[in-house]
């Protein structure tokens, strides 16, 4: 019961945001909201450009991609250095060069997969200044590209889409920052630790136990780790930890701030391309997807652990192994979904010992490609490729040229759109099969059985959608899974990145035809049935042979043990 | 190309600023004025109320099971690295799970021993009471969780049962605003009562 109350403040409150972010960030993009003024004048002028300086596609997809270069580098090198910089109460060594660089490449591609034990391996420096900038910087870079292709709805026969410095800068200033720091004060509330200390150390005297907690600014990157759907969190054990995610208001909160930006965008799309009944198509397919995931999973948790039945111990309160007793098995299953399919990947519980209908939908949530919601921008520009194909499968059908919000959509669309919904697929499945044709990958797996094929499924899958959870029995911190990984995180976001900004410069400079009666309907139940069937199609479909080897096979296994 | 890399630098040193450093100490700031106790841990005169302890003798109610109890059926320090809070008693880690997976051999004999374990104790344990946490130190047990160790704290102790229930009852946090997660109680905070009882 208390689930179900749970469900309903969290529609509720994800409704208004919807409503009152999704127009105020259309309003910021629009260049509508200016009380920040004062810090944004200098911010162009230091950069030397200004709002009036457009870019077309081209030039914009390069400031992209040598932004997040630069970013890559100064990442690295903080990790590499920090042995020798301040704010090091531990006094932690240099990180390795192959973790180094995985780590770099996750946090600058928004997927935030930790090869490494947060307490145990990040100085406080490298902790603010390498990873919890990227959480910053990374969904300010995914929400502009979004916005291209929403200008290159919202305009006609533009050669310019924006300038990538001025949307990134408005994001982080109006949008971003803002939000996050007012949540974080309310996670130090709850009791999330927020010192630059260093450790503590306790001593017990009723049970003679002496322990050193790690602690160190974990709540305010906390806040931005959720709301910029990155995931990477302080800890080794991220929101399954007291001091990342100390009560059932910060699991809620958490899992709010999660699905926040990436649902009200498509009210911003709505809004910017003229047509909120669109983005209430957009939204009605995202939400739809979401819930039969949320549903399906909630049940998974809320059966018995195979393992612990077969111990004699049944359960009237789920799945235990892996979960926190203060968030209990519903919820911490809603917070797997809502992580997975928002390509955040923080965790409050072990996802690795979820049952294997529960595993199975935190798998398969991140194979529909990350649009149901998807992450911050990332979520919303791959629903539109989605869109465009079912607008082209549409007009096949009726033998029209296929329209969406007024742009032809003709092969040069089709093409890129078909690019980008395939780009995915094809790294994870190729990964994994490396990965399991090659001693180094097969040595990975912490379980054995259909489970260790999971397990190395799970980590391809998790950084070619930039998601970053894990079954986190595998042991990744190898040279293979360190390079292979990062090669799979930078082709899940640039391989796809590069052809929608094509997209959006193309559609920019189109014209509008108007709409006549022969026009495909692109706001009605029909087309959301449609991109529905075609987003379950390209992920069920494509995936499906891999997921009958692991979590399938594990539901019908009755009684087996491996 | 020279300007995209100029602009590059220009704004990652700016967001390593602003981003990194003006925001992380602002809040550290707001955390340190406003909410100290919390900022710093929880922590109380017998340790941080949000982290477990192993708690193994007979007169205190026991916390969820971890690398380092009597209980462990299987150090895990072999399996996973071992979950602990950074040190404990001597013994290094880092927070974590067991990760094993719903159909493991390795979790069958850990959760079989722990039934044993528990027996031996004279309690008929909870699922919780022989299932590792998310964390690896939840510092909460369930009611149900607590009411099932009376037999073992009665018998060490000779507190009656009665006034164990009424402790584990005034101990008992519900689920917060009545919906959110499930009611827990906090295990350090149960044990200070229950010695001040003592």
């Amino acid at each position: 019961m208390s689930f179900f109350f749970t469900l309903v403040a969290l529609v509720v409150a994800l409704g208004l945001t919807w409503r009152y972010l999704g127009s105020y960030m259309a309003a910021v993009f629009d260049g509508r909201v200016r009380f920040l003024k004062f810090i944004e004048r200098p911010v162009y002028r230091l950069l030397g450009t200004s709002p009036q300086q457009e870019q077309t596609w081209k030039r914009y997809a390069s400031a992209v991609v040598v932004f997040s270069a630069v970013s890559i580098l100064f990442t690295y090198v903080i990790l590499r250095v920090q042995g020798h910089l301040p704010l090091n109460p531990q006094h932690l060594g240099g990180v390795g060069s192959a973790l180094s660089f995985n780590t770099a490449a996750s946090f600058v591609t928004n997927t935030n997969w930790q090869n490494y034990g947060g307490e145990t391996t990040m100085s406080y420096f490298s902790q603010i200044g390498a990873l919890s900038v990227q959480q910053f910087v990374t969904p300010a870079v995914g929400i502009a590209v979004a916005m291209v292709v929403v200008r290159g709805f919202a305009r006609k026969n533009s050669a310019t889409v924006g300038n990538f410095w001025v949307d990134i800068t408005r994001c982080l200033f109006y949008i971003l920052l803002p939000i996050a720091f007012v949540f974080g004060a309310i996670f130090v509330s709850e009791g999330a630790v927020q010192t630059l200390a260093g450790t503590a150390t306790i001593h017990d005297v009723l049970n003679e136990v002496t322990q050193t907690l790690a602690r160190g600014p974990i709540a305010f990157m906390e806040a931005i780790k959720q709301l910029g759907t990155n995931g990477g969190g302080f800890l080794n054990a991220n929101s399954a930890t007291t001091f990342e995610n100390p009560t059932g208001l910060t699991n809620f909160l958490s899992i709010y701030l999660l699905l926040a930006i990436p649902f009200a965008l498509t009210y911003t799309f709505g809004k910017m391309v003229g047509s909120v009944r669109h983005g209430v198509a957009l939204l009605s397919v995202m939400v739809l997807l979401f819930g039969v995931w949320v549903g399906f999973t909630s049940y998974g948790e809320h059966q018995n652990n195979p393992a612990v039945a077969a111990a004699g111990i049944h359960s009237s309160v789920g799945n235990t192994e892996g979960k926190e007793v203060r968030f209990g098995d519903t919820s911490s299953a809603l917070f797997g979904v809502s992580s997975t399919m928002t390509s955040t990947g923080s965790a409050d519980a072990a996802y690795d010992s979820f049952t294997p209908t529960g595993g199975l939908g935190l798998l398969t949530g991140m194979m529909l490609g990350e649009v149901t919601p998807g992450g911050d921008g990332s979520g919303l520009y791959t629903l539109l490729i989605f869109a465009i194909i079912a607008v082209f499968i549409g007009g096949l059908m009726i033998g029209r040229t296929p329209e969406y919000l007024g742009k032809k959509i003709q092969a040069r669309e089709v093409k890129l759109a078909g690019l980008g919904a395939l780009v995915m697929p094809i790294i994870v499945l190729l990964f994994t099969a490396l990965a399991v044709s090659v001693a180094a990958g097969r040595a990975g797996p912490l379980n054995a059985g259909p489970h260790g094929f999971s397990e190395i499924l799970y980590a391809l899958t998790s950084q070619g959608n930039n998601n970053g959870s894990a079954f986190a029995g595998l042991t990744g911190n190898t040279p293979f899974y360190n390079v292979v990984g990062a090669i799979d995180m930078l082709l899940g976001r640039f391989a796809i990145m590069i052809p929608v900004l094509a997209l959006g410069g193309a559609l920019a400079a189109k014209n509008v035809v108007p709409e006549s009666l022969g026009t495909f309907r692109t706001d009605n139940g029909m087309f959301v049935g449609l991109t529905i069937g075609v987003i379950l199609i390209i992920g069920g479909l494509t995936f499906f042979p891999a997921i009958s080897l692991g979590p399938i096979v594990e539901m019908l296994s009755h009684g087996r043990f491996f | 190309m020279i300007l995209h890399l100029r602009r590059s630098f220009t704004m990652a040193v700016i967001c390593l600023v602003v981003f990194g450093f003006v925001y992380a100490f602002a809040g550290t700031g707001v955390a340190q004025v406003f909410f100290k106790f919390q900022a710093d841990g929880s922590i109380t005169s017998h340790g941080s109320t949000l982290i477990g302890q192993n708690w193994t003798s007979p007169k205190f109610f026991h916390g969820r099971p971890d690398d380092f109890g009597p209980y462990a059926a299987n150090p895990k320090k072999s399996i996973s690295g071992g979950d602990n809070p950074l040190v404990n008693n001597g013994v290094s880690g880092e927070s974590g799970a067991t990760n094993l997976g719903p159909r493991s051999k390795v979790l069958l004999a850990d959760t079989e021993a722990l039934v044993t374990y528990w027996h031996s104790m004279g309690v008929n344990p909870t699922p919780d009471l022989v299932t590792t946490s998310g964390s690896g130190y939840d510092p909460d047990i369930s009611p149900q969780d607590a009411l099932v160790q009376i037999p073992m704290v009665t018998k060490a102790t000779g507190i009656s049962p009665s006034r164990l229930r009424a402790l584990i009852s005034r101990q008992t946090h519900g689920a917060q605003f009545g919906f959110l997660g499930a009611s827990y109680i906090d295990v350090l905070q149960l044990n200070e009562a229950l010695a001040k009882m003592e």
